[in-house]
């Protein structure tokens, strides 16, 4: 019997059995940010207890930064405050920071990739539950709390129970206009937002296979909103093609020698599953939310449910959302399109969205933002002139940052505002208004909403979508 | 080490009802633009309550009756989202100690043990049992034996169930696991020192 990526990793890893019962991991990458760890910071100190390991911690800042004047101090005290506590913090114990204006500063799910931090076979942990999008390079992350990020930066382990194993295969080809966050919102929306509880999903079959990096990343990235801490893809050719030449890749003789072992990272033909589920590709539909969980979603063409022997948490969603039961969810008025986040704030997702948006006009009354997952982002974006491409069309373009996926920076939601998101949650109060809406869709889908005003089947808006985006 | 050992939960308690409550609703994001977890208690929920109140209604942690309670009742996959602790540490900043929900997500469950916030699930049965015993008699007192697995209320008892590894590094007080984790450094030394992508790549350790 063969065993998979997860239980390769974590044997490789595991330190021992705590006299409590879970196993004591060990954590190949720390990744950390300015929300989740001045707490964590101050215990250390408290304690007297140093960084174990500075050499495998790296930080950026991007949920609280300004995404334009960036000049510091930032106008929010209270924003300027954390980034200068995680200045400080960095300095104080040897951590590299990439800071604001450095190049390599973005969205931390966005920059551990771009740099090759982020490598196969590694355990990675970082205080945001997104942590999972590096699983697309066949790595195990795990999303975690402050008191963890402590736990990681005092021993560089963490205390963890096994997980189990559920494969997602996704077979055939992808109908043209139906994305990566199309299959991952299917996904959640059948096996449900705490479907994944106890589980780490393996997503395969040849769609996966076929998927490029960015893709198989907005895929592993919503695994926390099915349920599921740790989502992953056994790496392959394209993970191999994607990481060579990265500035913390293996270089040279070094790199053959990583692929080598990577490979055998991947799970075993004959591994066994806890759970096996099969999606097909070529039944998926453009899906939109019309809900404030990411599994109350439909397709573009389908009606919002009706809530039936009274639901209540089906109409209460209905009404927080202002939709009535079983109305068309494609032509919903929108007020803001906003492009970006940890899931689709990636070049391939600019691009996309560009090409759609291109000689077209964002409509009356739509607030239009593009803000790119990382200032490497931008600045290929730009190289591309895909910026001018959106300031033409009536689009924002910003600097890179967490930004309107969860409004801790200026940009947010006002009063009960109706916003197209390609982010990861349409959460109440989420974009920071709390009675604002969010309908969570693919960057492709809001950029057809931008231009319509309206929620657009975007294989209408665009005859010429091509089959799959690679 | 040396953290409180928590066998027993004692107090009121109070209902929020509904599925797959968010961390993102338990504590918005606002409220985590702090260097500290002060004065996080009275912002738990606030946007249901602010909701709430505007509809002409009362949430449970703003409802007089509820005030000082210790115990939560909630519903299914309580906590669901993002991994800010803040919720938790609002919600055991505001009071309370224990939460008995018909199942947690993963994230927001390990964040709470790591304070010594207790979660344990009860069927859905029992929990609506509980949060209607207690909507008709909000100053019932239960008590949560975490050994026993019960929890006890005024002529009723409910099975609670916690996992065996969470009871004890609660009932032992382990919840601190910083300590723990450090204590034998020369086994994780050993394990990074087999790890092919901290070595150069130049070994193979299968």
């Amino acid at each position: 019997m063969g065993t998979t990526l997860l239980q390769k990793v974590w044997d490789l890893h595991k330190v021992r059995t705590l006299p409590t019962g879970p196993t004591q991991l060990f954590i190949g990458l720390h990744l950390i940010h300015e929300v989740t760890t001045p707490q964590a910071f101050d215990a250390l100190r408290q304690r007297g207890w140093k960084v174990a390991r500075p050499d495998r911690t790296f930080a950026t800042v991007d949920h609280i930064v300004p995404t334009r004047q960036r000049q510091r101090p930032f106008l929010d005290v209270l924003a300027e405050d954390m980034i200068a506590s995680l200045e400080r913090n960095c300095r104080d114990f040897g951590i590299p920071l990439y800071d604001i204006g450095d190049e390599r500063q973005g969205i931390v799910h966005v920059i551990g990739p771009e740099l090759g931090l982020t490598q196969p076979g590694m355990t990675i942990a970082c205080g945001d539950s997104h942590t999972s999008t590096h699983g697309a390079f066949g790595a195990v992350a795990f999303g975690i709390g402050t008191s963890q990020v402590r736990d990681v930066l005092a021993s560089q382990c963490m205390a963890l129970e096994p997980l189990k194993v559920r494969r997602i295969r996704v077979t055939g080809q992808l109908p043209r206009g139906v994305y990566a966050k199309d299959v991952i919102l299917t996904i959640i929306q059948r096996l449900g937002v705490g479907g994944g509880n106890g589980y780490a999903y393996e997503y395969a079959g040849d769609t996966i296979d076929g998927m490029s990096m960015d893709e198989r990343m907005t895929i592993c990235n919503m695994s926390i909103e099915g349920g599921a801490r740790v989502g992953y893809v056994n790496p392959d050719d394209t993970t191999f093609t994607y990481m060579e030449g990265r500035p913390f890749a293996p270089q040279g003789e070094a790199f053959e020698r990583a692929k080598a072992w990577w490979r055998s990272m991947a799970s075993d033909r004959d591994a066994a599953y806890d759970d096996d589920v099969e999606i097909r590709a070529q039944d998926l539909t453009p899906v939109v939310t019309w809900g404030v969980n990411p599994g109350q979603s439909v397709g573009v063409k389908e009606r919002v449910p009706v809530p039936k022997g009274g639901d209540q948490q089906i109409s209460d969603a209905l009404t927080y959302m202002g939709l009535a039961a079983g109305q068309p969810i494609a032509g919903m008025k929108i007020d803001v399109a906003f492009i970006g986040s940890c899931t689709n704030g990636r070049l391939s997702d600019l691009r996309e969205a560009a090409r759609i948006v291109s000689g077209h006009h964002v409509a009356n009354g739509v607030k239009a933002l593009v803000v790119p997952g990382s200032a490497a982002v931008q600045k290929a974006a730009e190289r591309e002139g895909l910026d001018e491409t959106f300031r033409q069309a009536g689009f924002e373009w910003r600097d890179a940052g967490c930004s309107m996926c969860l409004g801790m920076n200026p940009d947010k939601l006002e009063g009960n505002q109706v916003c197209a998101a390609s982010s990861n949650r349409n959460f109440k109060g989420r974009q920071g208004s709390p009675t604002g809406r969010t309908l969570l869709m693919s960057p492709a889908m809001v950029a057809a909403a931008a231009i319509a005003g309206v929620v657009t089947d975007v294989r209408e808006l665009v005859e010429e979508i091509p089959v799959g985006v690679r | 080490m040396g953290a409180e050992q928590i066998r027993i939960i004692s107090g009121r308690a109070l209902p929020v009802r509904g599925e797959d409550m968010d961390t993102d609703r338990i504590m918005p994001a606002r409220f985590l633009k702090s260097i500290t977890f002060e004065g996080l208690g009275k912002h738990v929920f606030e946007d249901d309550r602010l909701e709430a109140r505007r509809a002409g209604q009362l949430h449970p942690f703003d409802d007089p009756k509820y005030q000082g309670a210790t115990i939560l009742l909630a519903n299914r996959n309580f906590g669901a989202g993002s991994s800010r602790e803040h919720a938790p540490q609002g919600l055991n900043r505001w009071g309370i100690r224990a939460v008995i929900a018909e199942s947690f997500a993963e994230i927001f469950f390990g964040n709470s043990l790591m304070m010594g916030l207790a979660c344990v699930t009860a069927s859905a049965n029992d929990i609506e049992t509980l949060m209607s015993l207690v909507e008709r008699d909000p100053k019932a007192t239960f008590t949560i034996d975490l050994a026993a697995g019960a929890c006890l209320g005024p002529g009723i008892t409910v099975p609670i169930a916690i996992p065996d590894h969470v009871r004890d590094t609660l009932t032992t007080g382990a919840w601190d696991t910083t300590g723990l984790l450090l204590d034998d450094y020369e086994q994780v030394n050993a394990v990074s020192a087999r790890l092919p992508y901290l070595n150069g790549f130049s070994s193979s350790p299968r």
